[in-house]
């Protein structure tokens, strides 16, 4: 497709401006002014209207196409949160409006939503406050990470670093480095868990937390986990859990209880926020209550006649993470959809999510080699290793995948799995469809041995080709010039 | 369950699959142990019983006030088009655009999006957003320290004080000093900055402009900055450079700002769009998802995701930044707002804040007791000082249906009676002499 900037044509306009009512002001001296004007295009209306209709239908979404991209959660989004965030005493509300004097009582809706997903998600998660202020799953480790290093702080030593297992998320390793700690990596043993001799060795008075996600990225629950984190607490080390995969636990055990000290969830994941093409997600933070004095300002309190207000009283804060309060319309869509499933709903997401990829799991293990042949979680982890032989990889399994309108999973990670496949169906795809794409699976399976170039020149009815990438890293392309 | 399909029939055949007879087998690795201590949620309700309570709650919020408030937070109208773009389902219901065959309708949009930011801020490079305004002037902090090796920055006062505190609790394990400068009669202390700036400062961070509305040129700062090896950095309005001269035309180095006011509705506070342009010779330092064009297999045009080896998903603990995802719906509704508007019209949006602004101070010159801040050229916004303590004004004039302004008192010692005022085009004529007829009247009383 063209560009939009390929589209404009010199004179044309996509929107009329309001006349001015005022009279006529002296311009900017010429010095404070742009001399080389902002070259944006010149189209109509309708011009921009087909232009991203035409865009939007060359992409894969959870509304169009089954979207199993394991450790993303792409499970439907259901519409009435989007109508919930359009109400425009939500989204018209500027928020330095309840930092007036008196301006609390100005915002009382919003702040009674962010009130209660505070106590909502501890309840979920067993922790005893949540901090709603991070804006995306990442940024909540970050915002974790600091609020562990504020503890250490307050408590005499800094320590110097943060153990993560070798199958983690690469936000993880991320997030504890920028702020201000080495990383330790602890390897898989062969049954898929972490490796608790290595993990015991590396504990020391210096270690300031363990990153754990819980179930791990290998789709698998650690039975020892107790004895991990209990390991970790006589250390003197924080537990952190990485909540990406929430969605396969719900109601049926919580990090509070383990012994996690800090918890960041994915809104956009288990509480069926959309995801937006890549964000805005929301990241909330929830801690235990010895880390509670350390949560960003401003926090949501209720008085006693039920009326809310920011607090700015945390004495050993670790400051602002965000502008504001987070993420709000995200987590304003999260309230609502926990307000429609309710507890017994959110029982059941976790346990149809398990059947589902279970389910999943014991159709394709014939046909393709299991990273650990045992019951998973919410998600199942497969391997082209087997294929590889006959000159197909995962990701000509993928690309196989988009032809017939499945998008593929996720693939080549964890890291630590050879060409792995990490399939997540979610709890709100009916079995038609999980039948149907393991059908499509198992025919890429069985066309690997007898016709693998048809894998290999995939797809071939999409819009364009495989792209060649190396192209694209060495001659960087990266905006439009005339 | 409305959202879960799988019927009792479904669920004994895939058991029967699986080869377990209960679903409670498949938890069978949690330990009786862990099982919740308790799990006190509500029951669950129909859409529409939760419709009419959050209906009833967005009610209790006060959006009918005649909003001058801004703050780097702006109320501008949104054409209805970028709300009905925006809402289409295989635009917000897709992921990060990790497959390109199937999502080169997102690849593509966030190409023309980086090719937007490139041409607003006059630099070369942008990427496919960032969180907020706050986070992105934090990740170019840190990109000059990855580049100069210096652990020193110069923040001019003039820098949201929001944004401050942010950079300050993200530092706060890394040995970084911050130095900031004061801001006289408006504008950035030249003084001040050039005593601290040498050849150990990594950056120096203005904003233009600056809390205080006011506009300066930064050609000078950023010639010394240069002369020290020292980067540039500019926080920025995207509306005002329909007008002001752009961070590329002034010399920095890197520019960052809050898109918010490119078709992103206030939101309490978020989701909101952080965006970040940088020089070309920058470019592996960036951080963030970056896509770039290509060609496929026949020659023909194609986007991807590029420059991946400087992300966290590949290098972990080595990654330019922790960002996983970004706020790329937000940049989408930004991309399509200035379509919308185009060359010209942002040009004219940016003149018709400015005169609605130069009206509204011209008004308030004539309350009696109201200094309007003139010592410096400003866009849309401006300071006045108030005979009374401008919080208690502020206040008040909420009870006649004005949300007069910001109180500086709030952010900054000894500003009690400074009230910041923002005017964008949906304020009328008739709002603003109303504005001022009240804030005379109470003023008076």
């Amino acid at each position: 497709m063209q560009l939009i900037f390929e589209k404009s044509r010199s004179g044309r306009l996509g929107f009329r401006l309001p006349e001015s009512d005022v009279y006529v002001f002296e311009s900017l001296p010429q010095k404070y002014c742009r001399k080389e004007e902002a070259r944006l295009p010149e189209v109509s209306e309708l011009d921009v209207v087909r232009h991203f209709s035409g865009l939007s239908r060359l992409n894969f979404s959870v509304d169009t196409n089954f979207y199993p991209l394991g450790s993303c959660t792409m499970k439907y989004n259901p519409k009435f949160m989007e109508k919930a965030a359009s109400l425009e005493g939500f989204s018209l509300l500027h928020p330095l409006i309840p930092q007036l004097s008196g301006g609390g009582i100005l915002a009382q809706g919003s702040l009674e939503v962010l009130y209660h997903m505070d106590k909502l998600l501890s309840e979920i998660t067993g922790m005893a406050a949540f901090t709603m202020q991070p804006l995306a799953g990442a940024h909540g480790e970050l915002t974790g990470v600091m609020l562990i290093s504020a503890y250490h702080k307050a408590n005499g030593s800094l320590k110097k670093h943060i153990i993560i297992p070798d199958s983690s998320h690469g936000t993880n390793p991320a997030s504890a480095a920028i702020a201000g700690y080495d990383v330790i990596v602890i390897p898989t043993d062969k049954e898929g868990y972490l490796d608790v001799q290595a993990y015991k060795k590396a504990l020391s008075k210096d270690t300031a937390a363990v990153m754990l996600t819980c179930p791990d990225t290998l789709g698998l629950f650690n039975p020892k986990i107790k004895e991990i984190a209990d390991l970790a607490h006589s250390a003197g080390a924080l537990m952190y859990y990485d909540g990406a995969n929430l969605n396969a636990i719900m109601g049926k055990c919580r990090p509070g209880d383990i012994g996690f000290d800090v918890v960041h969830l994915n809104l956009h994941k288990t509480f069926g926020t959309p995801h937006g093409g890549g964000g805005p997600g929301a990241g909330p933070v929830g801690v235990s209550s010895k880390l509670v004095d350390f949560l960003p300002i401003s926090r949501v309190m209720r008085r006693d006649d039920n009326t809310y207000f920011l607090d700015y009283q945390n004495k050993k804060t670790i400051g602002y993470v965000a502008p504001f309060y987070g993420n709000f319309l995200v987590i304003l869509k999260a309230y609502a959809y926990i307000l429609a499933l309710g507890k017994e709903g959110l029982i059941e997401v976790s346990e149809n999510a398990v059947l589902s990829a279970n389910y999943c799991l014991s159709r394709l293990k014939d046909y393709f080699e299991v990273a650990f042949d045992k019951i998973c979680m919410h998600e199942c982890v497969l391997s082209a290793s087997r294929q590889v032989k006959y000159g197909v990889h995962a990701l000509d399994i993928s690309k196989y995948l988009i032809d017939k309108g499945f998008h593929p999973p996720t693939i080549y990670f964890p890291l630590i799995i050879k060409e792995a496949m990490m399939i997540e169906p979610t709890e709100t795809e009916s079995k038609e469809t999980l039948d149907k794409f393991i059908e499509v699976m198992i025919e890429a399976a069985k066309l690997s041995k007898k016709n693998p170039q048809a894998l290999n020149l995939a797809p071939e009815i999409m819009p364009i080709k495989r792209l060649d990438e190396t192209k694209a890293a060495r001659e960087p392309d990266l905006r439009w010039k005339p | 369950m409305n959202y879960i399909p799988h019927t009792e029939k479904d669920r004994q055949e895939m058991l029967k699959v699986i080869g377990v007879k209960s679903v409670n087998e498949l938890f069978k690795d949690i330990p009786a142990s862990l099982r919740p201590k308790s799990f006190n949620i509500p029951q669950g309700k129909s859409e529409f019983e939760v419709m009419e309570y959050l209906m009833e709650l967005s009610q209790r919020n006060a959006v009918s006030l005649t909003n001058f408030i801004g703050g780097g937070f702006y109320d501008h109208y949104i054409p209805a088009a970028v709300d009905a773009l925006a809402s289409r389902p295989e635009f917000y219901t897709a992921y990060t655009p990790y497959q390109p065959e199937c999502s080169q309708g997102w690849l593509q949009a966030i190409y023309e999006y980086q090719t937007v930011i490139c041409e607003l801020t006059g630099l070369d490079i942008s990427n496919a957003s960032l969180y907020d305004g706050g986070t992105a002037l934090y990740e170019a902090a840190m990109m000059a320290i990855r580049l100069t090796g210096r652990k020193k920055i110069i923040v001019d006062s003039g820098v949201s004080l929001i944004y401050r505190a942010m950079l300050y609790t993200y530092t706060s394990n890394l040995a970084i000093e911050f130095i900031e400068t004061p801001v006289v009669h408006g504008q950035s202390c030249r003084e001040d900055i050039y005593k601290y700036l040498d050849d150990k400062t990594a950056a120096v961070i203005v904003q233009n402009p600056n809390f205080f509305g006011a506009i300066d040129d930064f050609s000078d700062i950023v010639k010394e900055a240069h002369k020290k090896g020292a980067l540039a950095i500019a926080s920025v309005y995207p509306v005002s450079l329909g007008i002001l001269k752009s961070p590329g035309e002034t010399g920095f180095d890197v520019a960052t700002g809050e898109g918010q006011s490119l078709g992103i509705p206030l939101s309490f506070g978020g989701p909101y769009l952080g965006f970040i342009a940088v020089k070309k010779e920058h470019m592996r330092q960036m951080p963030g998802r970056i896509v770039g064009a290509t060609v496929d297999q026949d020659g023909k045009r194609g986007f991807v995701l590029t420059l991946q080896a400087r992300e966290q998903h590949i290098r972990r603990e080595r990654a330019t930044s922790n960002i996983c995802s970004n706020e790329a719906l937000c940049a989408l509704r930004a991309l399509i707002y200035t379509c919308l508007l185009g060359k010209n019209g942002l040009k004219d949006l940016a003149n018709l804040n400015y005169q609605k602004a130069e009206f509204a101070k011209s008004i308030f010159d004539k309350i009696p007791g109201v200094k309007v801040k003139r010592s410096s050229p400003t866009f849309n916004e401006f300071t006045v000082e108030l005979p009374k303590n401008a919080d208690a004004v502020a206040s008040s004039m909420i009870n006649k249906g004005f949300a007069c302004g910001f109180p500086l008192g709030r952010f900054y010692k000894g500003l009690d009676n400074y009230l910041l005022v923002a005017v964008t085009e949906k304020r009328t004529k008739e709002e603003i002499v109303k504005l001022a007829e009240s804030l005379e009247a109470e003023l008076c009383s």
